[in-house]
């Protein structure tokens, strides 16, 4: 054991729960707007070193000596009960934050995909990435104004989504929309842990 | 100093970036945590009082606002919005603070039936009360 970890006094302490949902898509798909409309927003900084993996691939400029590089993500935190909180955090939009998604994914409860129909093909990468990982996600369309809509099954069909990920349209600056794709997403890790016992 | 200006690809690199001031000089340059993994999710209680003021150095200003703030559970995610330093630089600091026995850290389960049932329909519940 540690020292300092959980034998301690301090340890009769109840110590909070808390989740971790992440709000994923494309740059610009609203993932702001989402995390801002359900929770308390702030912007979390990483000052990322980056390892060898990364800097190769990574496009730096002016930056001498340690690689670093500085992201700022959407970070929101609700408040179930004194006992239980949910954390949101807006992924990094550019492809060039990869490495930061499998700390963020760490742990996970699950993730909303946030896609729009004009550009439907940004939340591939993202859809791939949870698929990819066996993390449960929902798709939320996000209504733009004035954007064609496109039906749930059309978008379904043209993500090549397993049947059983649900796919919400939403619009993502209202605060009760938000909420119910985040309540969609909830009831699927729910369903899907439910068929995992069934199945055992 | 940089001197080209942010180009098409760095359009994230606004006045929200925050300041133009290396991050890890506050850890000495030290970019990795003397001990502990430091989970985003993991909460950071301050240790019990009657332990502050051991003979290890004085905690610096940064140190000393984790410790404040951590007199309630408090996660490392938190932490870092709270403070506005970078989440890295913030678990270097809860290293020193965790080595110096100021601070007791709580990782979040890790079980595959982590969370349970109760606990996903209290979130249901409570997110549809909000």
């Amino acid at each position: 054991m540690d020292s300092g970890l959980s034998d301690q006094p301090v340890a009769k302490r109840r110590i909070p729960l808390a989740l971790k949902i992440l709000i994923a898509g494309g740059f610009g798909v609203g993932k702001t707007t989402l995390v801002g409309a359900v929770s308390e927003i702030r912007p979390l900084q990483t000052e990322e070193v980056l390892t060898d993996a990364g800097s190769g691939t990574d496009d730096l400029y002016g930056v001498e000596g340690k690689q670093t590089t500085t992201v700022a993500m959407d970070f929101g935190r609700i408040t179930i009960n004194e006992d239980l909180q949910v954390y949101l955090f807006g992924t990094p939009g550019q492809d060039r934050f990869w490495f930061l998604w499998d700390e963020l994914a760490f742990g996970a409860l699950g993730a909303v995909v946030l896609a729009d129909t004009r550009r439907l093909a940004d939340c591939f990468p993202s859809v791939d990435y949870f698929e990819r990982r066996g993390i449960p996600f929902v798709v939320g369309v996000n209504c733009f104004d004035g954007a064609k809509r496109f039906g749930v099954e059309a978008v379904r069909s043209a993500l090549d989504l397993d049947p059983d990920v649900p796919v919400v349209l939403c619009d993502a600056r209202s605060r009760q929309s938000g909420k119910e794709v985040l309540v969609a997403l909830v009831e699927h890790v729910a369903a899907r842990r439910a068929e995992r016992v069934a199945a055992n | 100093m940089r001197s080209d200006a942010p180009g098409p690809h760095h359009d994230w690199l606004d006045d929200d970036a925050g300041p133009v001031v290396r991050p890890y000089t506050v850890t000495g340059g030290r970019v990795q945590p003397s001990a502990g993994r430091f989970d985003l999710m993991a909460f950071v209680v301050a240790g019990p009082p009657e332990e502050d003021g051991d003979d290890g150095p004085q905690p610096q200003p940064e140190q000393r606002a984790i410790i404040a703030r951590a007199q309630q559970p408090i996660t490392v995610a938190d932490l870092a919005a709270d403070l506005n330093l970078p989440v890295g630089v913030v678990r270097v600091l809860l290293g020193d603070l965790l080595t110096s026995g100021r601070i007791s850290m709580y990782d979040p389960p890790t079980s595959r039936q982590f969370p349970d049932d109760d606990i996903l329909k209290a979130v249901v519940n409570g997110l549809r009360a909000l």
